[in-house]
């Protein structure tokens, strides 16, 4: 009995020793999440537009129907999405819309502090995907 | 001549001043030490689960116990409808007060000689010291038994019985190995115990103190053990087994009601480590200046205390029942008697 306190007071006692502790001080220290992380979306520009031709795959398998999309045709003759809005409070981060294009006009970032004050703060727009 | 001690009849004035000086002092510093043994608490148990514990509020969170009084302080205060009040109230003084005056006994350093009289280094040196002790220990049971049945709340209830049949049980075992330390000593004066500590070990072994707990190791043990369940530390600590009770007696308590529970709590702790090292580990005798030693005694048993708590898990009631009245009752009163017949051999 008395071996078994021993062995486990030790234990604790290992612990407490300097350089045991997995904590990070998350507001002073960040992580860098993986590269394969699902945060923030972002919608991936060319030179002079947004790579997405509007073909309504991501709002279609998006199971949380987060995704709204409007297509619109421009001089050249060429779909693009006059309105594209993420409503992030909608969205479950399942990184589908990312599998479903077919261009890879959508990807998702690293960013994860997502935290905002109004929910109308968290509909993200075209302007604001583009980045 | 040696300097006769000061009392309240060769020189009333300086007796009342010393005296209320050393009830300051030792008041601020219990306080301090039940403060911080919180923090001390959260860091430790927090390192040893590989966290960090407070860091925020000052250096390594140092600030953390005062954070923590003014937010309980300001927190609201409800009384139930249905619990009596009066008892309501009156059941965590009941718990901090014994904590409190029993230190009334407990001598913390040498004699000074002041104004050409002796000032003893002790509030106040009771020749019944130990039974005072435990008598104190006794009343901290009614705190928690009021509590729990004041509180009209059946998880309360629950968890006073528990502590009180726990603490009336532990109880006798913690008295029974003190009894074998005074059947040594041959007084009950703590005064005494600590100076009759000083001497060589065993009047022949010179590089080792007398302190009891070479003498009494089982008895040392018993105590450790046995008033940790009485305070209701982990691993005994049912009457506040979160996982079946709530928070046992003080579920109903708030604000500052529920931070004398917290401070009692502690200061039970900082009661315990004092009177274990007064009667096993010499007191204030050491290598350093009295206080200190003292001190450095009480965060040793402290910090063993906390120790405990981030290692053992919480022992099932009728487990603690059989330890206390099959296992640790009888130990002691073997202790007891073997002590007896050795004490009367040797003479």
């Amino acid at each position: 009995m008395f071996k078994e306190f021993a062995k486990g007071l030790s234990i604790t006692f290992k612990h407490l020793l300097p350089g045991h502790s997995t904590t990070v001080q998350y507001p002073h220290v960040k992580l860098t999440p993986s590269d394969r992380f699902r945060g923030l979306h972002r919608l991936v520009p060319t030179q002079d537009r947004e790579k997405c031709v509007a073909c309504y795959l991501c709002p279609t398998v998006c199971p949380a129907k987060c995704i709204t999309v409007e297509s619109a045709e421009n001089e050249k003759g060429e779909k693009y999405p006059r309105v594209y809005q993420i409503d992030l409070l909608r969205c479950i981060f399942c990184g589908y819309c990312v599998e479903a294009c077919p261009v890879e006009a959508i990807e998702m970032t690293g960013e994860y502090e997502l935290a905002n004050y109004r929910r109308s703060d968290f509909d993200f727009t075209k302007q604001r995907l583009l980045r | 001549m040696t300097p006769e001690f000061v009392s309240l009849s060769n020189n009333w004035p300086l007796y009342l001043t010393t005296m209320i000086v050393k009830i300051l002092v030792v008041f601020v510093v219990v306080i301090l030490i039940v403060a911080y043994a919180t923090w001390l608490e959260r860091k430790v148990i927090g390192h040893m689960q590989t966290r960090l514990g407070p860091m925020e509020t000052g250096w390594h969170g140092l600030l953390q116990p005062i954070a923590d009084g003014l937010k309980l302080f300001f927190k609201e205060d409800i009384i139930p409808e249905k619990a009596a009040k009066f008892t309501f109230l009156l059941a965590p003084m009941m718990l901090l007060v014994p904590a409190f005056i029993t230190f009334a006994v407990v001598p913390f350093g040498p004699d000074k000689v002041i104004g050409g009289y002796l000032v003893p280094m002790q509030i106040t040196d009771l020749n019944v010291g130990v039974l005072y002790v435990l008598a104190m220990a006794g009343l901290g049971a009614y705190g928690i038994v009021l509590a729990g049945w004041s509180s009209n709340s059946k998880y309360s209830l629950m968890g006073g019985i528990r502590s009180t049949a726990q603490m009336i049980s532990y109880e006798l075992a913690a008295g029974l190995s003190i009894v074998a330390v005074f059947m040594l000593a041959e007084t009950l004066s703590l005064r005494q115990i600590v100076a009759l500590q000083m001497e060589p070990l065993w009047g022949t072994i010179s590089f080792l103190p007398n302190w009891y707990v070479f003498s009494q190791p089982l008895a040392f043990g018993l105590f450790i053990l046995t008033s940790l369940a009485e305070i209701n530390r982990t691993p005994f600590d049912l009457p506040e087994a979160e996982s079946e009770l709530v928070s046992g007696f003080c579920t109903e308590y708030s604000s500052m009601k529920y931070a004398l529970f917290f401070m009692a709590e502690y200061a039970n702790m900082v009661v315990i480590a004092a009177i274990a090292a007064t009667l096993f580990l010499g007191g204030w005798s050491g290598p350093f200046f009295g206080p200190i030693n003292l001190l450095l005694k009480i965060l040793a048993f402290m910090f063993f205390a906390i120790w405990l708590r981030a290692t053992m898990p919480r022992v099932r009631y009728d487990q603690l029942m059989t330890m206390g009245w099959k296992v640790l009752i009888p130990l002691a009163l073997a202790n007891v008697i073997v002590t007896g017949v050795v004490v009367l051999l040797m003479q």
